[in-house]
Parts: structure tokens; sequence; C-alpha cells
């Protein structure tokens, strides 16, 4: 008894062992693991000997077709549920990410963390944008935009409910500063008007925000004369001409936060340095590149935990089904497994076959899972609250490394599912195999 | 009853299989516990039964636009409402913006309208006296191992004090607690007095972030609400009155489809489920094909061949399903009293019984083929081995 718990035992670490350097191990390294494999089967005896034993094991599925199916979903469960999890903290990331560059910087009042809860008045904002760091445009104007991020509380288009939405209130230079940014239709806003544009992903989320439509923003009417794409979260945002914003708002002449392109990337410690020592300002720099990242390590992280600690609990279910169906296959088959031990067969030969059915098998799986998860996920439209306190919309993304990190979970519930089955039958004796019914 | 014993032995006929198998159905009730514990703190954000005898008011622009301070006697004159208090957002932070955490600057009488929040009378004079005093919720001074007496700084991250410090200091003078352990949650929170916001803060004073209304008689609350907007009506403060529950769920259901995610998770775990236990038990009844003929031989009816496959699937999954949940149980706690703001609610009753449903279905649906097997079995072919 005691034997077999430490025999038991002593398996499950010298499992665990290649399940850690498997999961460690990035995508090539499998890739070159499996030529490996193949090299190996391909070339050396006992290779050979596995491939035939192998290829027994694998024509025999169909037979078996319900309890492999087992294998199959169980997995395909596991890596759906995680591809698509991480595929919604990466289409967050992502967006925010790509919103910030290390070109452009923006100003706060120091201590805020965002825009909402900034106040930055006049005078600094004209000092800042006067830094020589700050690249200027061919009338030499420095291209700055102070602006006023405010939160409109609007319907959402799929369940009526009332949604924050960002306002944003942009500078003359905005354009110049936003060079991704295009007018995809309607034109832009004239400066002094209640008119609004619409980013792409708002327009789709939001009601009242086709062109020509109006909005009524504190209590007073604004008409939304276009839509723009900037390819990131500005997407979800609605602009507008600063100093109306302001007057709707009542904010006078103070502004949320002043963005800025730099004469380069390498401007920007200067330009830190400029505005930090300047004993008049009382304002903190960064580059947006790390304002955006900041906004969504959170909850990128808190996904990525639920995602992990969800597919490590469904993991444990499906491996104890995976154990399940392999110790029943290798019980069916233990006269065709006992028959080729008679002939010849060497144990590690049969245990290699067992493995790389389960293995197969889990591949299956994973394909399976990743690939539910891509068709229903991959480009879903999601949107959740931002730094702002405003609906921030975004894409699922099923990325290639996502897919790889899936065959990866699939890979080690296989190993670890097919292993001990694998080893129980290269164990078993072959006198017993034959007798079996 | 008195078949228990035969279910049972069927049931551990192959030890190995069956202990894997319930070792799948735990891990599944397991995640069943834990999400819908996750699930019901979303939900839960709603239903208090204390938030439907308050409404909260707030600026029909945006939650974050301020109130005038006029408006406080005139929802005093409105008629059902009890008492009216007010709350400005603060969004201090203290030490690093990963400790968040809610702290607001109150009216004086912000307890007695959240009666649910305890604090001993006599902490509640001191608050009253100290001008700088603050009131933190048990769960969170536990977190910081703060104690009456300490100063708390917190970082502005919007209001800095006039000067231009940005450090405001408070004085700990109390710690309330909430008996309810389902609304623990709101355990975590500072709140100090909105005179000395107002007096000390550098811009952002002489107004109210939001009004919170008691009123006497729930179900009022429409009219009320009706009559509380129509004050401000066409003027440039409109206002948007809702109860308490309606504006906290609408506030979660922002952040995301939380159910949406929690119920295409459980589809996955109980898709598998089945389709595994389902496999477990049909492999269980073929293997005693001649088992169940003999039982049919020496007088058992077809039905209660039926019924015996049938509770030998039930019974894997209560095993299972009623380990997996306690688990469940066991570390929600765990994770509460170790993290404490975090949105669980305890594993209570009705996750219990919903759990103890889905082992009940999911028993019967994965049983019933294999059962049926069973029962339309003929003895002579079984027997034969056909």
């Amino acid at each position: 008894m005691w034997r077999k718990i430490g025999y038991f035992l002593l398996l499950t670490v010298a499992a665990l062992m290649p399940v850690i350097v498997l999961v460690l191990l990035p995508a090539w390294g499998i890739l070159i693991g499996a030529a490996l494999l193949i090299a190996w089967l391909a070339l050396t005896r006992t290779g050979r000997q596995a491939w035939s034993a192998t290829a027994v094991a694998v024509t025999t599925i169909p037979q078996r077709l319900g309890s492999s199916s087992v294998v199959i979903i169980g997995i395909a469960g596991v890596v759906g549920v995680l591809v698509a999890l991480l595929a919604m903290a990466e289409g967050f990331r992502a967006t925010l990410q790509q919103t910030g560059s290390d070109d452009t910087a923006i100003v706060l009042r120091a201590g805020s963390q965002t825009e909402i809860n900034s106040v930055v008045d006049h005078e600094s904002i004209v000092v800042a944008s006067q830094k020589p760091q700050v690249m200027r445009d061919a009338h030499s104007r420095p291209i700055a935009s102070p602006e006023i991020v405010v939160a409109a509380t609007i319907p959402k288009k799929s369940n009526g409910v009332d949604a924050n939405v960002e306002i944003r209130g942009v500078g003359d230079e905005a354009f110049e500063l936003y060079s991704r940014l295009k007018i995809i239709s309607g034109r832009s806003f004239r400066p002094g008007l209640r008119e609004l544009i619409v980013g792409k992903d708002a327009v789709r989320e939001f009601a009242h925000t086709r062109i020509g439509s109006t909005l009524d923003l504190n209590r007073q009417p604004w008409t939304v004369v276009g839509v723009f794409d900037s390819g990131d979260s500005h997407n979800s945002e609605l602009w507008a001409d600063t100093a109306v914003v302001a007057t709707t708002y009542q904010r006078g002449s103070s502004v949320s936060s002043l963005t800025v392109r730099l004469t380069s990337p390498h401007a920007f410690d200067a330009f830190k340095a400029a505005i930090t020592s300047d004993p008049q300002l009382k304002l903190q720099v960064q580059t947006t590149h790390d304002y955006f990242n900041a906004q969504s390590e959170g909850l990128s992280k808190i996904i990525r935990v639920l995602g992990t600690t969800v597919a490590v609990i469904m993991g444990i279910g499906a491996l104890f089904g995976a154990l399940n169906t392999m110790y029943a296959a290798v019980a069916t088959r233990s006269r065709e497994i006992a028959t080729l031990r008679a002939i010849g067969f060497r144990g590690v030969p049969v245990v290699v076959s067992v493995l790389i059915e389960t293995l197969l098998l889990a591949i299956g799986g994973g394909a399976v899972g990743a690939g539910i998860a891509w068709l229903l996920f991959n480009n879903y439209t999601a949107s959740t609250l931002g730094a702002n306190f405003s609906q921030v919309v975004f894409e699922f993304r099923v990325t290639p490394a996502l897919v790889a990190n899936g065959f990866k979970w699939a890979l080690a519930i296989g190993f670890l599912g097919g292993l001990f089955p694998a080893v129980r039958a290269a164990r078993m004796p072959v006198t017993d195999g034959l007798r079996e019914l | 009853m008195k078949y228990l014993h035969l279910v049972w032995s069927a049931l551990f006929r192959r030890k190995t299989r069956t202990l894997f198998t319930l070792l799948s159905v735990l891990a599944a009730f397991l995640l069943f516990g834990l999400l819908n514990s996750v699930r019901q703190a979303f939900a839960n954000a709603g239903q208090s039964v204390a938030g439907a005898s308050r409404m909260i008011t707030i600026s029909k622009v945006s939650f974050m636009v301020n109130l005038p301070l006029s408006l406080e006697m005139r929802l005093q004159a409105v008629p059902g409402v009890a008492e009216v208090t007010y709350a400005n957002w603060f969004g201090g932070i203290y030490q690093d913006p990963k400790n968040f955490f809610a702290n607001e600057a109150v009216a004086p009488n912000f307890f007695d309208v959240y009666s649910e929040l305890k604090l001993p009378p006599a902490q509640m004079a001191a608050w009253q006296a100290t001008r700088t005093g603050a009131v933190v919720g048990a769960s969170l001074a536990a977190k910081f191992h703060w104690k009456i007496g300490d100063q708390i700084p917190l970082q502005a991250t919007i209001f800095p004090q006039k000067g231009g410090v940005n450090t405001w200091t408070f004085n700990l003078v109390g710690i309330y607690h909430i008996a309810n352990p389902r609304e623990r949650q709101q355990e975590n929170a500072l709140f100090f007095h909105w005179k000395y916001f107002d007096e000390a803060a550098a811009f952002g004073g002489g107004v109210a972030g939001w009004y919170v209304e008691k009123i006497a008689q729930p179900k009022d609350a429409d009219r009320i609400a009706q009559a509380i907007d129509a004050i401000s009506a066409n003027s440039d403060h409109e206002t948007k009155t809702q109860s308490e529950d309606s504006f906290q769920a609408s506030f979660v259901s922002q952040f995301a489809d939380i159910g949406l995610i929690v119920g295409g998770i459980m589809g996955a775990v109980f898709f598998t489920l089945v389709l595994l236990t389902g496999n477990t038990m049909a492999q269980a009844v073929r293997e005693r094909i001649p088992e169940l003929a003999i039982l049919k031989t020496i007088g058992f009816s077809n039905r209660s061949v039926l019924a015996l496959v049938l509770a030998e699937a039930v019974l894997l999954l209560a095993l299972g399903g009623a380990a997996g949940l306690g688990l469940a149980d066991v570390a929600v706690s765990l994770i509460r009293a170790r993290l404490g703001a975090i949105p669980m609610l305890p594993v209570g009753l009705e996750s219990w019984l919903q759990g103890v449903g889905l082992m009940a279905v999911i028993g019967l649906l994965v049983g019933a083929l294999p059962a049926r097997r069973g029962m339309r079995l003929r003895i002579v072919d079984a027997l034969a081995g056909r």
C-alpha cells in the first residue's frame, strides 16, 4: 500500500517537471520539442517501435469515440474559457496602449491620476505650452491642445441603459497633434459652435450620436456633425471645441489637461524637468504612452487573474476526465498492448504511444476550444468604465500568442492525463493482459 | 433508502474511476460556488433591504456634476422624506493608488440616514466635536492596522487644500461596524466632515456631490422621486432621483455584464461536466449489464433498475457537488477574510439550493440514457453477453 502511494507521488513529481518546463517554454520551444520527437520517432529503433504502437492506438480511437471525446471536450472547455477571458484583457490593454505614444506628453495637475480629476489654470497652460521642447507647427504655434474632459449621460443603444460617455473638448491644434485621427464621415466641428464629432465606436454604442442628431449636454443642444476614427480609445469619445465645452460646463478658463507634441521622444526628460522645476507650476507630466498604459493595468490584471483561476479549476476537472478516459482506453486495449509486448515491444514505446495518443486528443481539444473562442469572441465589442469614469469601448482580441498559450495548457493537461495510464499500460504483466477478454 | 447500500457499492465498484469522476464534479461545483459568489455580489449591489428605503439624487447631467446646497431645505420639505443628507466624493489616496477605498466628505447627519453603519455613541460625539475627525469602517481599519487616535494622511487627487497643499490629514475618531455579513463590503470606507472639506479645499466647496433621502415608506419611492426631480425641473441643475438599489445597479452594469461572463463560463463548465459524468455512467452500466440482468432475474422490476441507476448518478453528483460547494464555501470565507474589499458574497443558502438543484438535474440527465439501457435490457440476452 505505502509502496504504491510512494510510487504515485514519485510519478507525480516526475510528471510535473516537464509540465512546468512546458508552461515556461516559449511557443517556438514547443515546436522544436515536437520536431525532436518526430526525429526520434523516425530515426531510432525505439522511436520506430513507438511510432508503430502509436499508429495502432490511433487507428482504434474511432472504436472509443465516445470516451475519447471526453478528453477533447474537457480540454476544449478549459482552452475556450481561458482564451476568451484573456482575449478580453488583451483587447482592453491593446486599445489603451495604442492611444498613447512616446512623443506626446500629457500635463495634469500634480496629484491627479486622471484627466477628470485634474484642473489646470489658464496661466499654467500658456507657460507649459511655451516650453522649448514642444514642437511647433508651420506657423510656429506650439502643437499643444488644452483639453477638458467631462462625462455626459447618454443611453446605450443595446439596452437603453444610461451610460457615462466622455466628452473631450480639444484645442485648435488637436488635429495637428492627433495625426492618426481621420474624419471618416461628415466634417469637423467649427470652433465657437456647439458642434460635436463622434468617435467610431461611440456611434456604434450610444444613442443619438448619428450625424445630424441633437444631443443635450448640460441642458444645451449640441449637433453631431462628423464621425472620426483614431484607431484607439478616443474612438469611444465625443469631441468638441474646448472653449465651447468650457462655457457649457461653466469651467471658466481652466481646463483638465494639456497634451503636447514633443520635438522628439528624447525631449521628454527635458520637458518634464522644465515643468517640474518651474516654481510657478504645480503640474505633473507623463508621456501619453505611460498615462494610458497605467490605466489599463488594473482591469487587465483582474481579468488575467480571474481567467487563470477559472482555467486552473476547470483544468483540474478536465484532467481527471482525461485520466478516466485514458485508463479506460488502456484497459480496453490491454490485450493489444500485451500482444505488442509479447512480440518484443519494449516498455518505452508503449508509454510513448499512449502519451502521444492523449496529446493528439489534447491538441484536438485545444484547437476546438481556441477555434470556438476565436469564432465567438474575436473582435467582439464590449465596453467598461475607464479611468475617467466613462465608457471605454474595446474589442476582444484572440491573438496568436493567446492561442499558443491555450495549446500549452491543452498539452499540459494531456501530458498529465496520459502519463499515468501510459505507465500502467507498460507495467501490466503480459500474461494477465493476454488473458483479458 | 433500503437500497442505499446497493447503490453505494455499485458506485464504488471501480474506486479509481469513481474517485476521478468525483474530483471532476468537485472542480465544477467549486467553480460554480466561487463564480456564483461573485455574481451575487454584483447582483446584490442593487438589492439590499436597507437600500429600498433610501433614494439618491444626483445631477441629471452626470453624477460628477455637483448640486447646490440650497436644495437641502427643499428636499426636506417633500412629503414622505424623513431625513436628507449629502456627501461629496473626495477621491483621496492612502499611500499608494493600489490601496483604493471610498472616502467621502459627509454632512453631520450622515450616520442617521445610513443607520446600518453602527458607530458607538461616544465615538459619534467625538466625531461631531472634531473638525478634522474621520470615521472608518472596521474592515478598512483592520486592513491598515489603524486605531482610534491615529492620524491618517490622504493625498488629494481632485481637491488640494487652499495654498496648494496636497496632503489632507485626518484624526481617526471612530470605527463603525456593519452587522449583516452580506453588506460588510461597506466597511471599506472613510468619512469626514463636509464642513472641513468646504473650508479647507482650494475649490469644489459650497456644493453637494449628491443627496441621500431616507423615506418613510419604500412604496412611495416613485412618487417621491418625481416630486424631487420636479423641484429643479428646467433649472440649471436638474436632478435625477433613484432608489439606492437602482443607482448602484446601474453603476455596476456600466463596468461589465458580469451575469453574461459568469453565465458563459458556467455554461462551458457544466456542458463538459455532463459529458464527462455521462461517459462515466455509460461505462459503469455497460460493465454491469450481467449484474443488472441478475437483479432482474431475482425479481427487481424494470422500474427499480431504472431508479437504481438514476440514484447512482444523482449520488455521484451529490457527493462531488457537496464537496465542491463546501470547498467553495471555505475558500470564499478565506478569500474574504484575507482580501476584505472584494466583490464576493459568502456561499449562502441561495447558492446551496441552486447547487443542489443543479446536482439533481445533472444527475438525472447523465443517468437517463444508461438507466434506460438498464431498464430495457432483456435478461436472456444480457446473461448470454449479447
